[in-house]
């Protein structure tokens, strides 16, 4: 059994999906924490619910959602899309799976910089949409780029609703868990053994390199 | 130089009401509204600026309406032209002094290069003598420091007038003394009109030439300082 295959896709699929959870997450982090309304916090439960909600009713969700018989599906279909058993549903999988870890993240940040910084960029004749990517944006990215961090090793482990979207078919949609879990299944534990030091040297190095962005991240000083 | 202020604006949450109705006109070049905290100074402010919108009223400033609930006019903060110098100085903490004082000169989604600084700003950081520091961030720099980075942010981006929160009320005593007159001296140079809210009278003293009294909400007198 190779290794590169899967670990390379679950690298694949990691970054997309923290890439594509960059743009909505902030976005959505953004929007919230400006909108004052009696339905936030609804808002707000259901977008956490990927969070608590178990990953195989998450997959199922989205097979219901994008299958070819699928509401949403049914429509891609008729572009020739069909994310069910391709790398692109394990993206569409890891990134709602992810979404919460950064939406959040970002919300905080967003919430703690100082409405008083945004009020002086305002006066100073800066439109809304330059102050926040010259005073919002930076002063939340440290906060972003935690979420971002956590954001991409939830993905790069995520089993369950890769699964029930993408499958299991080796040199196509199989990832480095699923192909662990396939090993242990089919008994090889050879296999086994090798796709687990690898996945956990992966996990060190990922978490290696995030110790090492974080604290040089942001020149805001502590105060 | 003329600043005419009538508008009222009534702010209510569980705790307390609160109504704001204030007016007063001044052609001084050095008007201070003088009151206790919670007196409705920092609000005028701020209605002032356009971060805090009347319920109804009219706010001129030098013959340009900013604000005026009868003809539906409300100016955004962006285009009102006015220099607003925070109580804590309200620093962008991720840019250096001179990234900061060229803040305001551009207003595209980019912020000033750090490398690099228009030849306006490099006028205004030697004005302040912030040379020593322009490659500073907001951190590293003294309290006297930070307000003199503050006043040329305002200042570069050439307000019709220049509103003061509370300028000295961060800074140790005997600093206080000192940027008391290092902005005396500023205003006799520029020729720009400044509104200095304070609840100290020491600032009164040094700097009022037309002086407000405010409290709960209101103006209590009106006096030209002798010789003003």
């Amino acid at each position: 059994m190779g290794i590169w295959f899967p670990l390379l896709l679950s690298l694949k699929v990691a970054i997309c999906a923290t890439a594509l959870n960059l743009l909505l997450g902030v976005a959505v982090a953004f929007g919230l924490s400006r909108w004052r309304s009696p339905l936030r916090d609804l808002v707000d439960s259901l977008l956490t619910l990927p969070l608590v909600l178990p990953p195989t009713v998450l997959g199922y969700y989205l097979l219901v959602l994008l299958g070819r018989r699928g509401v949403f599906g049914a429509w891609l279909e008729r572009w020739g899309i069909n994310p069910v058993f391709t790398w692109e549903g394990a993206v569409i999988a890891s990134t709602l799976v992810a979404f919460p870890l950064i939406q959040k993240a970002a919300r905080a940040a967003f919430e703690n910089v100082d409405p008083q910084l945004e009020s002086a960029a305002r006066v100073l004749g800066l439109p809304e949409r330059a102050v926040f990517f010259r005073v919002s944006l930076p002063l939340a990215s440290k906060g972003i780029t935690a979420g971002a961090l956590l954001a991409f090793a939830r993905a790069l482990g995520e089993f369950g609703a890769t699964l029930m979207i993408a499958g299991n078919l080796p040199g196509r949609t199989q990832t480095l868990s699923v192909a662990i879990y396939a090993a242990v299944q089919a008994g090889d534990d050879r296999g086994a053994n090798i796709l687990v030091v690898v996945a956990s040297i992966t996990c060190v190095v990922v978490l290696l390199i995030a110790g090492r962005l974080a604290p040089n991240r942001s020149r805001v000083p502590v105060s | 130089m003329t600043v005419e202020i009538s508008f009222r604006r009534l702010l209510a949450d569980t705790e307390r009401r609160f109504a704001l109705d204030v007016a007063f006109r001044s052609t001084s070049r050095r008007v201070v509204l003088y009151g206790p905290s919670g007196a409705g100074k920092s609000m005028t402010l701020r209605a002032i600026a356009g971060l805090l919108t009347p319920d109804e009223g009219r706010i001129v400033v030098n013959q340009h309406v900013l604000f005026d609930s009868a003809l539906g006019v409300n100016r955004a903060p962006q285009v009102r032209k006015v220099g607003y110098l925070f109580q804590d100085y309200a620093l962008f903490p991720h840019l250096t002094v001179a990234q900061n004082v060229s803040f305001g000169m551009r207003t595209g989604i980019l912020n000033p290069r750090r490398s690099s600084m228009p030849e306006a700003a490099a006028r205004w950081i030697d004005a302040f003598e912030l040379g020593a520091v322009a490659t500073h961030y907001p951190s590293q720099i003294s309290g006297g420091q930070k307000q003199r980075v503050a006043l040329a942010r305002a200042l570069a981006a050439e307000p019709d007038i220049l509103l003061l929160d509370e300028p000295f009320s961060a800074l140790d005593p005997p600093l206080r003394a000192r940027m008391r007159s290092e902005l005396a001296a500023l205003q006799s140079r520029l020729d720009l009109q400044m509104l200095i809210i304070t609840h100290d009278p020491a600032d009164v003293k040094a700097l009022g030439e037309h002086v407000l009294e405010i409290r709960d909400g209101r103006i209590f007198s009106d006096s030209m300082a002798a010789g003003g």
